[in-house]
């Protein structure tokens, strides 16, 4: 809209009234506190992390093609398949998803930031500087190679003694504090910043799933911090919480990591689950078939996944009555899972369905993750787990309802919101290309995993004789992922031609049913010019529909001086914070005294600055609102 | 193949009927999406179906029981996999008659918007609990039933794991073996297993599924074997560089002849009869073998490393990784890092001419079955 | 069976949104229930090894009672000064607020003292955070509870510094609710320490 600034300056230089141009340059984003570049910023280390982690994973399976290969050695390996794991999972899938909530979250519930938006920058810092660090591991004598569940006592310092435990734990522990920071965040929000008139049962489907995976984050990272802690403290102070010898527990950590491990898992899920409940009814031209039910299962799958760790440990000899409880409860899970498969089938069924890129991920994602749902159910039944555990079969299980689910959910947003934060579409037949290969080459890849876990093939070994009859599964798999590579190269290509080319997109193209279809693509920093009124579920179709297809502002109490939008400030603190934190864990892991001094003491300066600088932010004046200048 | 009720046999009688099916339904063209919904099902077993015997006859496939236990969870691992598929069809039916059906053809007309529907809800919340419940019935039934071996006739042995071996004992005798596990066929053997280092995981896929060996901690499990062979099988739980070549081997003898071995342990004798052999025994004392290794019948008692009594009645060495051979046993005695990355057996730098009386005296190492034997 | 999409007009307009929380007394009391696993975590690991000494001293024996008790009234006195403070907040008396800020700070260190000098004690008795898993899980258990002491000690004395300034004013009420509903968790949170690791563990 507007093309120039318009600065006001206002007693003692404290107030700034600009126009709605937004800010450039790199210094720019490094001081962001607007959720959506720090939700691009997000996608962005999101994706790079997914790139060096399915570099890794293509060096494991060309190592796996032939039997008693020697492409890379047994302890790279190691280093490979839990680099892939912890980055995959902590550095790629949470991230990615945390993107997307980022950007979309809030303009959905009608709010014009988060709640804490300079936490929010610190999260971001903390999780792409603690997994940047996790990486450093290669420089400082080898990454962690003790599985990305870390299992003690392989990973206490007696059998791994160089750093790259020391990087999982700390690296693991700064991006965890990030995540943590992200799940407080969003629950604030969507308490508190909810436009008028957005009551609970009028939160669209994706802002209920980012409610569910904050209170997961909320209740499952911290065991995961003390879990990170305990080995910390016997790894560099000499602690015995897992010695073995000395009365330690191996079974703690195996304990305190599933109880925040499987919940992570359905961290990862949700949001999934939520951005596919934003595309079906939209690409349907229906309302979601039974809204209340979904919202129920996601909280029933939510309370579950805290019930039902222990099916991660059927081999551990917890006994029959443990194994048979853990295995009711994990089973249980499948029915709410169920009910929200079947709903999203109705709500197709007798619609109208628009197969465009963004639907077909939404199909590969149905058809995909039932599949890893069943081999799921199937993983519960303890006694037949026995024989699944660290197999191959699990492999496949867990890459069907990661990438199946997880990851083809997360195209399927892609496709979905990238005209509205970029104000271009992608490219439609790039993306039907990308979409086949990579859906094939996923089949080609790891349904074949199923059959090599059945055959007896374990996890996590570098090779494997000739005479287990393995080959020809593991040789198909392995071609399976040169199909997928070139999918996902596809993918990129489309990303970054269709950022500066792409066709130009409108506020509204798919004709959407939430707010964000109701505000210009991209989006100006503040959201909304005025705080809108919402009047049903499905705020913006319903003004559609039966309103003047305009959204109606709230009433005057909710807006601040008018003609002005108050905006919070960009501030460094956050990053300041954030490395100072990186220093302070280098400190640790080289056990140098002079960098924890210096880390905790910016941290101890950077906690102060940021607990008590007055923000007074500043005001935008969006030139097209007639309205009364702030000051004279 | 070799039992009807097996997966595979399972599995062709579904493609058999499939195929008749097919064929009755292409005569109705105007039928297409209906004939496809039945096809699909076949469509994706096709390639399990295919691949039958590969999955059946590789060595640690544990769709081929040799037992009891494995048997058990192949008959839950069975059932579940035509519940699933099941599912998988309703899901994948519905898929297809979407594509099919309720396409957007331009229409400006919305379709019916319908919100909800309490009776299909609660359809679809109750009908996957029947399936699972189903399910439930032989889970605890099987947990309750593989977690202690019933009756009298058990024989306990007590299994260690080392970072890359296997350590056997047999309780009331003196035997002790390593990495190779030795029992009677048709009866239960009850594993008392335990760790010396980190956790690793005892599986043989034909006899039955894993249970850890935790430091610190015992747990057990039982394997039955029907007939005699030998079983192979792997470390599962990850346990370092060595993981992948820890391997296992479960020789399952008829009982006389698992009475002699026993006897045989029991009593080794060593009887190095070349000179070279003879000169092999005395490198082991003085090549420091002997403060890792025992070899019963001898005055070595090492206990770092595995009990190599009557190691020349083995098969593989190596933790299961190589024959039991000359030369084989000379290349792991020559750099045991380079044969097996991550084992903890050092490399002592044995000039050629030891290693060879090394191997000459190792091969000798074997108790002759007494007479009148099996 | 198949409803309809309502028209606008008889879906009622929630207009009245409950009164909400201020963002950050709400974000201070979901980052309190993280802290609450946090701490859960911690004890069941404690409960777990308490009795793994690895041949060393074991903690029941070591357990100074009456000293822990008088820090205990130290620290749970420090929760009433905070709320007296409060209270002076809210009547706008800056002064009083200054005063029994600095009273509560002084009782939460005098706190952290105590248990620096019990940690003297127990250190030189062998039982050390490296000796057993008992003494590990003690020392991680209780010394994440005084770090978030001092915490909170660094937390009252920037905001008595802050409190100079002009700024404070417009949010004080709000910066010093948000540092009590803190502080008091700190305190229940020693309570349940001091009943699982102390009277339990002397009794025991
Ligand atoms: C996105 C992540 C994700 C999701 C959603 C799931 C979902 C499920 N998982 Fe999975 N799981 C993982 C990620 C995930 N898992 C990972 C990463 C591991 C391995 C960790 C490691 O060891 O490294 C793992 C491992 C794992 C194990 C341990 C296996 C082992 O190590 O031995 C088990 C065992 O019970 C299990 C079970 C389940 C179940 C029951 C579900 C259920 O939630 C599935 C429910 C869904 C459906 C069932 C499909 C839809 C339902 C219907 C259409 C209704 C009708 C269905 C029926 C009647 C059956 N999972
Ligand atoms: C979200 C999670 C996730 C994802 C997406 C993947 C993706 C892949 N994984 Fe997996 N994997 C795990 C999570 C995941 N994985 C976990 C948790 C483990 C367990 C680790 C452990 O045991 O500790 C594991 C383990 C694991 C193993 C077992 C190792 C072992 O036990 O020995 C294997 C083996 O084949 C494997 C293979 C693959 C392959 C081939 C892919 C491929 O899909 C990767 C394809 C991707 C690329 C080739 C990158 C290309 C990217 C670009 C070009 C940029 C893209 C940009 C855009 C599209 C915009 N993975
Ligand atoms: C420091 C201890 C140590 C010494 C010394 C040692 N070994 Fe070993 N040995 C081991 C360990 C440990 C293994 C198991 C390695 C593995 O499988 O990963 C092993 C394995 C073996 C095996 C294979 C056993 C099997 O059943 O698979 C043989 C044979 C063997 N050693 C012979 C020797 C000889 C001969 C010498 C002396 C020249 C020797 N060892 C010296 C520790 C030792
Ligand atoms: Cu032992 Cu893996
Ligand atoms: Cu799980």
């Amino acid at each position: 809209m507007a093309t120039h600034s318009e600065r006001v300056w206002h007693g003692g230089g404290q107030v700034v009234v600009t126009g709605d141009e937004e800010p450039r340059g790199l210094w720019s984003w490094l001081t962001t506190v607007d959720h959506k570049r720090i939700g691009q910023m997000y996608m962005g280390a999101g994706l790079f992390f997914f790139l060096l982690a399915g570099i890794e994973a293509f060096l494991m399976r060309l190592q796996l093609a032939q039997p008693d290969a020697h492409v890379v050695s047994a302890a790279l390996f190691n280093q490979l398949f839990t680099m892939h794991g912890v980055t995959m999972v902590f550095l790629a899938g949470m991230p990615l998803l945390i993107g997307f909530i980022n950007l979309v979250v809030p303009i959905q519930i009608g709010a014009r930031d988060v709640a804490f938006p300079r936490l929010n920058a610190l999260s971001l810092w903390l999780f792409i500087g603690g997994g940047l660090m996790l990486y450093t591991s290669w420089f400082f004598g080898g990454a962690p190679d003790a599985g990305w569940f870390n299992y003690v006592p392989i990973s206490a310092g007696e059998f791994s003694p160089g750093p790259g435990v020391d990087f999982y734990d700390i690296g693991l522990q700064i991006s965890g504090i990030g995540t943590l920071m992200t799940g407080i965040n969003f629950l604030t929000t969507i308490i508190n910043l909810r436009a008028p008139g957005m009551s609970w049962l009028r939160l669209p489907m994706f802002v209920w799933a980012t409610f569910v995976t904050s209170l997961l984050i909320v209740f499952a990272f911290p065991p995961l911090t003390v879990n990170l802690f305990l080995q910390t403290f016997d790894r560099l102070f000499g602690a015995h919480f897992f010695t073995v010898s000395a009365g330690g527990s191996p079974l703690l950590w195996a304990n305190l990591f599933w109880v925040f491990g499987h919940p992570e898992v359905y961290i990862l899920i949700m949001p999934a689950f939520g951005i596919i409940s934003e595309v079906v009814p939209v690409m349907s031209r229906r309302p979601l078939f039974g809204y209340t039910t979904m919202v129920l299962s996601v909280m029933a799958i939510g309370f579950l996944s805290f019930m039902v760790w222990v099916h991660h440990m059927f081999d551990l000899g917890y006994g029959p009555w443990v194994n048979s409880i853990f295995a009711l409860s994990s089973m249980l899970i499948a029915v709410p899972t169920g009910v929200k498969i079947f709903n999203w089938l109705t709500t197709m069924w007798g619609g109208q369905v628009r197969m465009n890129t963004a639907m077909h991920w939404v199909f590969g994602f149905l058809i995909t993750f039932v599949v890893g749902g069943m081999s799921g159910v199937m993983l519960a039944l303890a006694p037949a787990d026995l024989q699944f555990n660290n197999s191959y079969f699990v492999v496949a299980h867990f890459h069907y309802v990661l990438i199946g689910g997880t990851l083809f959910a997360i195209f399927a947003g892609m496709y979905y919101w990238f005209p509205k934060y970029t104000g271009r579409f992608l490219n439609e037949r790039l993306g039907k290309w990308q979409f086949w290969l990579v859906f094939i080459g996923f089949n080609v890849t790891f349904f074949p995993m199923h059959f090599l876990g059945l055959m007896g093939m374990p996890r996590r070994i570098y090779t494997y004789a000739p005479h287990l009859g393995l080959t020809l599964w593991n040789s198909i798999s392995t071609d399976g992922v040169y199909i997928l590579t070139a999918g996902m190269i596809i993918g990129a290509i489309n990303v970054l031609w269709s950022y500066g080319h792409g066709e130009l997109a409108a506020a509204d193209p798919w004709d959407g049913r939430t707010l964000e279809w109701a505000i210009p693509s991209p989006p100006p920093a503040y959201n909304f010019e005025y705080i809108p009124l919402v009047r049903g579920l499905d705020a913006f179709w319903v003004e559609k529909r039966y309103g003047n297809g305009r959204m109606l502002p709230a009433p005057e109490e909710h807006h601040g001086p008018p003609g002005t939008i108050h905006m919070p400030s960009p501030t460094a603190m956050p990053l300041f914070l954030a490395l100072s934190i990186i220093v302070a864990g280098y400190g640790l892991i080289l056990h140098s005294l002079v960098l924890d001094i210096i880390g905790f003491g910016f941290v101890a300066v950077g906690i102060y600055r940021s607990m008590f600088t007055v923000d007074h932010g500043y005001f935008v004046r969006p030139h097209h609102i007639e309205g009364v200048r702030a000051d004279g | 193949m070799e039992e009807p009720e097996t997966y595979t046999g399972a599995l062709e009688r579904a493609l058999h009927i499939s195929g008749s099916e097919i064929g009755g339904e292409c005569r109705v063209a105007s039928e297409r999406a209906r004939r496809i919904r039945r096809f699909l099902p076949w469509a994706v077993l096709l390639p399990a179906a295919l691949s039958g015997c590969g999955l059946i006859d590789a060595p640690q496939s544990m769709l081929n029981p040799a037992g009891p236990v494995a048997q058990d969870q192949l008959g839950l691992i069975d059932s579940s996999i035509w519940v699933m598929t099941l599912v998988f069809v309703v899901v994948a039916g519905a898929l297809l008659v979407i594509l099919l059906r309720f396409r957007w053809r331009g229409q400006t007309e919305l379709p019916p918007q319908w919100e909800g529907s309490t009776r299909l809800e609660l359809l679809w919340t109750i009908v996957p609990f029947i399936l699972l419940a189903l399910l439930a019935v032989g889970t605890v039934r099987d947990s309750f039933v593989l977690a202690a071996p019933e009756g009298k006739n058990v024989l306990k042995v007590n299994v260690v794991g080392h970072q890359y071996w296997w350590s056997f004992s047999y309780p009331g005798t003196n035997i002790v073996t390593a990495n190779e596990l030795h029992i009677p066929v048709g009866q239960k053997v009850e594993l008392v297993l335990t760790s010396a280092d980190v956790i690793h995981a005892f599986w043989i896929p034909r006899l039955g599924g894993k249970t850890a060996l935790v430091p610190g901690r015992t747990n057990i499990m039982w394997i039955e074997a029907d007939q005699p062979g030998t079983y192979k099988g792997q470390c599962a739980e990850f346990c370092g560089t060595g993981h992948a070549d820890m391997r296992l081997l479960v020789v399952a003898e008829p009982p006389a002849k698992f009475a002699q071995w026993e006897q045989q342990m029991e009593h080794p004798v060593v009887q190095p009869t070349s000179a070279l052999a003879q000169q092999g025994e005395k490198y082991f004392a003085s090549e420091q073998c002997s403060s890792c290794h025992t070899i019963g019948g001898t005055s070595f008692v090492g206990v770092v490393g595995p009990n190599l009594t009557n190691l020349a009645q083995r098969q593989m060495i190596a933790g299961n990784l190589l024959p039991n051979d000359a030369q084989d046993l000379a290349a792991w005695l020559k750099d045991p890092q380079a044969v097996k990355p991550g084992s903890l057996m050092p490399n002592l730098h044995l000039s050629p001419d030891k290693i060879k009386a090394l191997v000459a005296f190792l091969q000798s190492l074997k108790t002759p079955a007494p007479s009148g034997s099996v | 069976m198949a409803e309809m999409h309502p028209p606008i007009g008889t879906h009622p307009v929630e207009m009245e949104m409950p009164a909400a929380p201020d963002n950050s007394v709400l974000g201070v009391w979901i980052w309190l229930s993280a802290e609450s696993l946090f701490f859960a975590s911690l004890i069941a690991t404690f409960l777990l090894l308490h009795n793994q000494n690895n041949g060393g001293p074991s903690l029941g024996k070591l357990i100074d009672l009456p000293l822990t008790f008088v820090a205990t009234v130290t620290l749970l006195s420090s929760s009433l000064t905070m709320a007296l403070g409060y209270a002076q907040v809210l009547k706008q008396n800056y002064g009083g607020f200054r005063f029994w800020l600095v009273v509560t700070a002084i009782l939460g260190l005098a706190f952290a003292g105590m248990q620096a000098f019990e940690f003297h004690h127990l250190y030189a008795e062998g039982f050390r955070l490296n000796s057993a898993p008992s003494g590990s899980a003690f020392f991680t258990l209780t010394g994440f509870h005084g770090l978030h002491v001092l915490f909170g000690a660094f937390w009252l004395i920037s905001l008595l510094f802050f409190s100079f300034k002009r700024e404070f004013v417009e949010e004080a009420a709000v910066k010093v609710k948000v540092l009590g509903l803190y502080w008091h968790f700190v305190d229940v949170v020693w309570v349940i320490i001091f009943t699982v690791v102390y009277l339990m563990g002397k009794v025991a």
